[in-house]
Parts: structure tokens; sequence; C-alpha cells
């Protein structure tokens, strides 16, 4: 391969050198949040450790709240995936089987590599490699018969229920500080 | 200084750190955090090594092409970002077997890959069948409320959580 065919965009560098120094800041709190560890994300989904699940609630709360108001002011457009329920539903859950199976995720595990856990980076590299890489071979097989199954677009909540934006953010903010709060005080 | 150096943070610290840093992603380079199209970029680049540029026909890699991009970029910097905080903060590990995982199905190491490899082989088929994974759909998308990224996170959930019991509790 070539330099030119590797890049995206031959002589468009400047995306690529943000996209690297974004990975750095978010690698570094993955670790920090403990969330690069099997441990913690296998606990999470035996629900006997919640720490992923508050990483990722913070997260969206967060992220949401900051979204929301810069999209009001005109300074980000949102870029929400279009999805189906044959899309979301069956992907997703074949998606969980892996999440149990590994203990990492693909953004996770580029954080396990890191962190220095070698069965991430000798087994699970190499099996999401394989997976994506089947994917892409019966893709052309699974794309009209079952992914166009019960089809909404990219929609957003907003949009669905045709009201203001922050007639969904203040209540979803709300649901998910009281989930914490609930998830705190059972102790988990 | 000591902030940087302990091993783990308030997991809300964590979490409200990567919330803002979305604030950037999409001021800056106008796309928020996704991981999981890098590995099928990535599993394309290889295939090409290895059949040549016909793999560049194939339906899915004309979609996604196998090249490095900012998303790619971004996986490479989790690498060593997680690295970075890992060895200074006394954390770098260097470990085959998880605690957890000896603690309920051995120490054999050859066993704990070949399950990783099958997990894995879930992941990387399960996210892209998905459209995105735990930071695209899990994060990103339902920062944005977006309806599919909602379903696809609850059912990652739901998966997990069955799976995991399955593991723990009957074949362990």
């Amino acid at each position: 391969m070539t330099k030119k065919t590797v890049f995206a965009k031959a002589g468009d560098k400047a995306p690529l050198a943000w996209g690297l120094g974004f990975g750095i800041l978010f690698g570094f709190l993955l670790h920090k949040g403990g969330v690069t560890k099997y441990d913690v994300i296998v606990s999470q989904l035996l629900l006997t450790d919640f720490t992923v699940v508050k990483v990722m609630l913070s997260a969206v709360v967060t992220g949401m709240l900051g979204i929301y108001l810069m999209k009001s002011l005109g300074w980000v457009k949102l870029s929400p995936k279009s999805g189906s329920v044959g899309i979301n539903v069956i992907g997703g859950l074949i998606f969980g089987v892996g999440f149990a199976l590994l203990g990492y995720c693909p953004g996770t595990i580029a954080g396990a590599i890191g962190n220095g856990f070698l069965d991430a980076l000798v087994g699970g590299l190499a099996g999401i490699l394989a997976g994506a890489g089947i994917y892409a071979a019966i893709y052309t097989k699974v794309k009209d018969r079952i992914l166009k199954k019960g089809d909404f677009g990219n929609i957003t909540f907003p949009e669905l229920f045709r009201v203001n934006d922050w007639a969904v953010v203040i209540p979803a903010a709300a649901v998910i500080l009281l989930l914490l709060i609930w998830i705190e005080r059972a102790g988990l | 200084m000591e902030i940087i150096t302990q091993v783990n943070w308030s997991p809300y610290a964590a979490g409200i750190g990567i919330g803002i840093l979305t604030w950037f992603t999409f001021l800056i380079s106008g796309k928020p955090f996704a991981c999981s199209t890098s590995f099928s970029r990535s599993s394309g680049m290889i295939e090409k090594l290895i059949r040549g540029s016909k793999v560049e026909k194939k339906a899915y890699y004309q979609k996604t092409k196998p090249r490095i991009d900012w998303q790619w970029m971004l996986v490479l910097g989790i690498v060593i970002g997680a690295f970075i905080s890992a060895i200074i903060s006394g954390d770098l590990r260097g470990q085959w077997i998880p605690v957890l995982w000896a603690s309920a199905f051995g120490d054999n190491i050859i066993v704990r890959l070949v399950v990783a490899f099958i997990g894995g082989i879930f992941i990387g088929f399960g996210a892209r069948w998905a459209g995105g994974c735990t930071s695209g759909h899990g994060i990103s998308g339902t920062l944005q409320l977006a309806v599919s990224s909602w379903i696809a996170a609850i059912c990652f959930f739901i998966g997990g959580i069955i799976t995991a019991w399955f593991l723990f509790n009957i074949i362990a």
C-alpha cells in the first residue's frame, strides 16, 4: 500500500492529529475510570460493581447538556446514527454476548492493551478484527433482508416526540441523576 | 501531581471528563467518539495486504474504506493514553489472565485466549451489525438522544448480562 491510499485524504493531516490527541485524553480517562479492566467490566455485567454504568451515564449527562446547548447556539450539528430493529436489537444482542465473553469492548480493548492486558492484545484484538472481517463478507446477504426490518431512520427522541429539545434533555438528565443517586444509596 | 499518579479516579470524575471531551470533538472535529469502524478498516487493510486491492471492491469496503482516518487515530490514541496513565500510576500489567476470570475458570492461558478470541469475533461482528459499539452508540449516540443508540446500548447490556450470568453461574 502506498501512503496515498493508506490515508483517507492525502495531505489532510490536521484531523488525524486531532483524532490522535482526543484518543490520548480518552484513553487516559478510560484508565483512570477503571474501565480498561476485564474485572471491572464483567463485574458490571454480573451486576456486582456499577463502575461502568457510573462512567457512562456521567459522560452521557455531561455530554448531552453541552452538546444540546451548543446545538441551540448553532455551533454544532448532531450526527445521530440511523437504525432499525434488525440493526440495533439483533446486532446489539450479538455484541452483548461478545461483551461478556471478552470482557472488553472496541474502545476499552484499546485501553486494556495500553494497560498491559495480554489477553486483550493476543486473543481479543485478533477476534475483533476477524469478526469485523466476517461481517464485511456477509454484509450484502443481511443488508436488504434483515437490516431494513423495523427501520426508523436517524431520529432523536425530541424529533420522535415532536417536542422542543429541552423537553427531553432536562427530564433525561434528571432521570439519569436520580438513577446514579439510587445506585450510590444502594451501595453498588 | 498526585491526581495524575493515582491509579483510579472517581468514576464520576472520569465520566464527566469524557463528557467534556465530547464537546470538543464535536466543536473541533465535528464528530463524536466512536471506535468499532476502525476495526473494520483495519481488518480490510490486513485483508488487502494478503489478497490485494480487489478487497476494496466488496460492498462493505466501498462504504467503509480500508484506510486510516480520524477515528482510527482516535483508537490508536486510546492505547497511548491508557499506557501513559498506567505507567505513571504504576499500573502497567503484562497480565495474561484477569483475576475474576481466574477465580471462575482457572489459570489456563490457552482457554482464556480462545474465549477472548471467540468473544472478540462476536464483538467485531455485532458492533458492525449494530452500527456502533459502547462508545459510538453507548456514549456518543445516547448523549445525542438518538433512538437507534438507546436501543443498541440497552441490547448490549441485556446480551452481556444474560451471557455473563450464564458463564459465571452455569458453566463455572
